[in-house]
């Protein structure tokens, strides 16, 4: 790979490795040598946090990888944005074939490899939440079951957005997207069950499991290097804030990114052969009601016609995860909530 | 052009006895074809395989139609399919019981067929004592090869240890030797007679 | 070495031989036996260094194929009807990133309603996929396409679709001669792939590419295939050289010197068609046949050249449009435009419906006699047909067509043939 100036962008942020660490405690982000795989040039949107995602933990693997590396990718705004004819943002070998495959090319390129007495080389398979909870399930799943040696990053914005901010089973109830409006009795995505990739990858009992935002620069990157000391399947799931979908300031995906951690609605965590191991607990809680105010996909349930019952539900289900995952120091822990108390809803007679 | 046509029911290796006799054919230096009348396995479903074999390459790829020799694995089916559709007058038929053609109801035949071609087996009884199991399809290439002299009974045993190893070939091996004994026996009666 | 075996597993052997680096397989009938077998072979060390990799669905199969593929292995895998289908979607994908994939395609039917026997559907279905089509005669051309599916997918940069009939070729048994390892060294050389997946020099494979070059990127696939039109012959002469036999080409005629009357047909139907010739020219009518071995790309100068002379053609052909007629038959059309000779489509076997030499000697006679139409169908039950139709006219609630199709057809187990 040839030898170019890595030109800093952030400054006066959390994200770009501490300074006044020692060198070998600072982020791969903070270093002039790190591999810059998603090269500057890529046609993402002012502060999305996906191209921040695959910056941090593509350059941490390539770290861990000694430089060899090949991805494969699945249809969706990574691939739109790195890769616009006839130029790529790519340093490094990288394919992408469908929406709906990215598991299954990473699989046959690590079985190529193996083949071929390559196994120094690692693989990759990235898509978006799209493309990973849905079209990409069937794939993602197989993969585990056979233990295939790929570490699947999934970049979670909550909805296909590179197609017009739609609808996935990622999205969260409430959420305004384009095929759920905020109009009607039930505005916005309704309260199913909720797809937890995350904890579906862990009943498959792989290897490694692990979720990261982009607003943890340390945690993602140490998360990627543990992945990538592991041999077979691996899954990091990502949550990335996505400015033009959430109806956000561009300014604020890293914040935006905390709030989710903080307010207990995006759980942090690790898990290895289906068992939690470790949990980034909550420095400073804060009510769901912080994280949703400053989205307008979730502006309906503030201000004139406003919904206390459905913020209520989400900091419910917030609660839920501070109590199921142990987010917060002992003794800090919300009352139980009762369990299934989704069903109830569903069933409850039009009032 | 030598064509036969096996019937029984699936479960009964009614594929493997035509594939087997195929195999015969081949170490005998002929040109030989088998296949099944396709059906999705279901054991106990009538099953009908085929085949046919030459001494020049075959090209044809129909059911066969007119059959030379008829081989039937399982009595039941007499009754319930026409087994007998396209049977050639001098053709050989050989059905898996201890009954005689007359006991099976069959006499009928005699008048439209060769009798001397006509003969029955207990197929099923000399695999249960070779092989302890049921299966009379190797038994009945046995006696197919006593029957018909098509095929030597070396060469079927030699396909036998083609598909099976072991002592599934072996008891397959003696079961087709005993049911070639016993057919040569009845054809040996049924000349003095 | 002559062997007598299921034509399965002479593919999976001829398979074998190429030295496949990455295999992977969903089961489907009559595709099985094939996967089985490699299965065996890799799992004994008879096949390696080789990955066997049982997948999830078709779609996966033909997904790890073109991981495989992009990162410089050879790739194969196998499938048939719905199977097909479901991968249709990478199989696009694999020919437009020009990946030399070779898979293949146990003909049969597509659902609904659910059908395992043989046709055309299948493959004719993804005739426009980008992807070379080769028809397989008998179990030995089988297994002998393969390997010149190898050798021509990896010069051209192109994936390749051996189709064979299934169960009529898959699940039958006869002899082949199967090569051995060195011979087919010989013939077909290491992979040499045009892009690859390397640290050491990387690439970025499969970006969009929108209207200010889409057109020139499709074309030159277009050109590509153009290009399989000379080497296939010339890789069918060298085949002959190692092998000493015949296997593959673009078309194959048989007794057309002279024929007033041409057969054209696709794959195992062949065979019964020469025996059907044989005996119609022992009794006097100068009737010959065009076997299409390569569909795809459609060889219109080589069947044209074949069909010159003759007044009149008949296309037989496992496939239906639906909604307009024959598929073949449209390319053969095609072809032979500005050409005086009569054509008729003849649409038969749909299904795995047997297709018999009465029956062809029944269509042959009514070709001469002037009295087959121009589109028919070989052995259609028209009662059947006729009462369904009466059924639908007489209620609105006629139920499904195929349940009530079967109902008027009775036990089907007690049928022999």
């Amino acid at each position: 790979m040839s030898h170019q100036p890595v030109k800093f962008y952030q400054t006066g942020t959390f994200t770009v490795g501490n300074r006044l660490l020692t060198p070998e405690s600072r982020t791969v982000q903070a270093s002039e040598a790190r591999a810059n795989a998603l090269n500057s040039g890529h046609r993402a949107c002012q502060g999305c946090g996906e191209a921040l995602g695959a910056r941090y933990a593509i350059d941490a693997a390539m770290r861990a990888a000694n430089g060899r590396l090949i991805a494969a990718n699945a249809t969706g705004c990574l691939e739109v944005f790195s890769t616009p004819y006839p130029e790529s943002s790519w340093q490094i070998p990288w394919i992408h074939s469908l929406f709906g495959n990215a598991a299954a090319v990473a699989t046959g390129i690590a079985a190529a490899l193996k083949v071929r007495g390559e196994a120094q080389t690692r693989v990759i398979a990235q898509g978006g939440d799209g493309g990973t909870t849905d079209i990409g399930f069937g794939c993602l799943s197989g993969m585990f079951e056979r233990n295939d040696d790929v570490l699947y990053i999934c970049y979670d914005n909550e909805a296909y957005m590179n197609t017009g901010v739609q609808r996935s089973s990622a999205t969260p109830p409430s959420a305004r997207t384009a095929t759920t409006p905020a109009q009607g009795a039930q505005p916005g995505n309704t309260f199913g069950q909720g797809k937890n990739v995350p904890l579906i990858a862990m009943a498959h009992g792989i290897p490694y499991v692990a979720t990261a935002t982009v607003a943890e620069l340390h945690d993602l990157e140490a998360k990627v290097e543990r992945a990538m000391a592991i041999r077979g399947a691996r899954y990091i799931h990502i949550l990335v804030p996505c400015p033009l979908g959430w109806g956000a300031a561009s300014q604020d995906t890293i914040r935006l990114a905390r709030l989710a951690k903080e307010s207990g609605l995006f759980p942090v965590f690790e898990a290895e052969f289906g068992e939690v191991t470790s949990v980034s607990k909550i420095r400073r809680h804060v009510p769901v009601d912080d994280y949703l105010k400053p989205q307008r996909r979730f502006s309906h349930l503030f201000g004139p016609q406003a919904d206390p019952q459905t913020v209520a539900h989400l900091q419910r289900l917030a609660d839920r995860n501070i109590r199921r995952f142990g987010l917060l120091a002992d003794g800090d822990a919300p009352e139980r909530v009762p369990v299934p108390e989704q069903a109830d809803e569903r069933h409850a007679a039009p009032a | 052009m030598f064509q036969i046509r096996i019937h029984g029911r699936g479960g009964q290796g009614v594929v493997s006895a035509a594939e087997m006799l195929s195999i015969a054919a081949f170490k005998e230096g002929r040109h030989a074809q088998a296949f099944p009348s396709f059906g999705s396995e279901r054991t106990g479903a009538p099953v009908v395989a085929f085949c046919r074999y030459d001494n020049a390459p075959i090209r044809l790829r129909e059911p066969v139609m007119e059959p030379d020799a008829l081989i039937i694995q399982d009595p039941t089916l007499l009754h319930q399919v026409d087994v007998f559709q396209g049977l050639r007058r001098d053709g050989f038929v050989l059905i898996n019981s201890s009954r005689s053609l007359a006991g099976l109801g069959l006499a009928e035949l005699f008048s439209r067929y060769r009798a001397d071609r006509m003969l029955t087996v207990p197929a099923s009884d000399l695999a249960l004592k070779h092989l302890k199991r049921p299966l009379p399809n190797a038994a009945l290439l046995g006696g197919f090869a006593a029957m018909s002299g098509e095929v030597t009974l070396a060469s079927v045993e030699s396909a036998i240890r083609a598909k099976f190893a072991g002592a599934v070939a072996d008891g397959n091996v003696a079961a087709a030797a005993a049911a070639y004994d016993v057919v040569q026996r009845e054809r040996t009666e049924l000349s003095h007679a | 070495m002559l062997e007598q075996i299921e034509g399965s597993r002479a593919v999976a052997q001829s398979v074998a031989l190429c030295r496949p680096e990455v295999v992977c397989a969903y089961p489907i009938s009559p595709q099985t036996h094939i996967v089985e077998a490699l299965s065996e072979l890799v799992k004994t060390g008879r096949l390696a260094p080789c990955e066997f990799i049982n997948v999830e669905s078709e779609f996966a199969a033909m997904s790890v194929a073109i991981g495989a593929s992009a990162a410089g292995a050879r790739a194969y895998t196998a499938t048939a009807s719905q199977g097909l289908l479901f991968m249709a979607e990478a199989i696009f994908n694999a020919s437009g990133l020009g990946l030399p994939i070779v898979m293949t395609v146990a003909n049969r039917a597509i659902g609904a309603p659910i059908n395992i026997w043989n046709d055309h559907t299948d493959s004719m279905s993804q005739r426009d996929c980008g992807w070379i089509q080769i028809f397989a005669e008998t179990n030995q051309e089988a297994g002998d396409l393969h390997l010149q599916a190898f050798r021509l997918g990896e010069e051209l940069s192109l994936p390749v679709m051996v189709c064979m009939d299934g169960f009529i070729l898959t699940h039958a048994y006869e002899r082949v001669d199967l090569p051995s390892q060195a011979q087919v060294d010989a013939f077909l050389p290491r992979y040499e792939p045009r892009q690859v997946l390397d640290p050491a020099e990387p690439v970025t494979i499969g970006a969009m590419v929108g209207p200010e070059a889409f057109m020139e990127v499709r074309y030159l696939a277009h050109a590509k295939q153009m290009q399989a039109l000379e080497r296939i012959p010339e890789i069918a002469a060298e085949f002959r050289a190692v092998f000493g036999r015949e296997a593959g080409g673009l078309v194959r005629s048989y007794r057309t010197e002279g024929a007033e009357t041409v057969v054209v047909a696709l794959g195992s139907v062949l065979g019964t068609l020469k025996d059907t010739v044989d005996e119609l020219r022992d009794a006097g009518m100068a009737v010959g046949v065009l076997g299409v071995t390569t569909f795809r790309p459609f060889p219109a100068a080589a069947v044209r050249e074949a069909l010159q002379g003759a007044r009149r053609v008949v296309v037989l052909e496992k496939s239906l449009a639906i909604g307009t007629g024959g598929i073949v038959a449209a390319n053969i059309k095609t072809a032979l435009a500005g050409l005086p000779a009569a054509i008729h489509t003849v649409v038969a076997g749909l299904g795995g419906r047997a297709i018999t030499r009465a029956s062809l000697a029944r269509t042959l006679h009514a070709a001469v006699d002037g009295t087959l139409e121009a589109l028919s169908f070989m052995d259609l039950d028209w009662g059947l047909v006729n009462r369904h139709l009466e059924r639908e006219r007489a209620r609105r609630r006629s139920g499904p067509v195929a349940e009530a199709l079967l109902r008027d057809v009775g036990t089907v187990a007690a049928r022999v043939s």
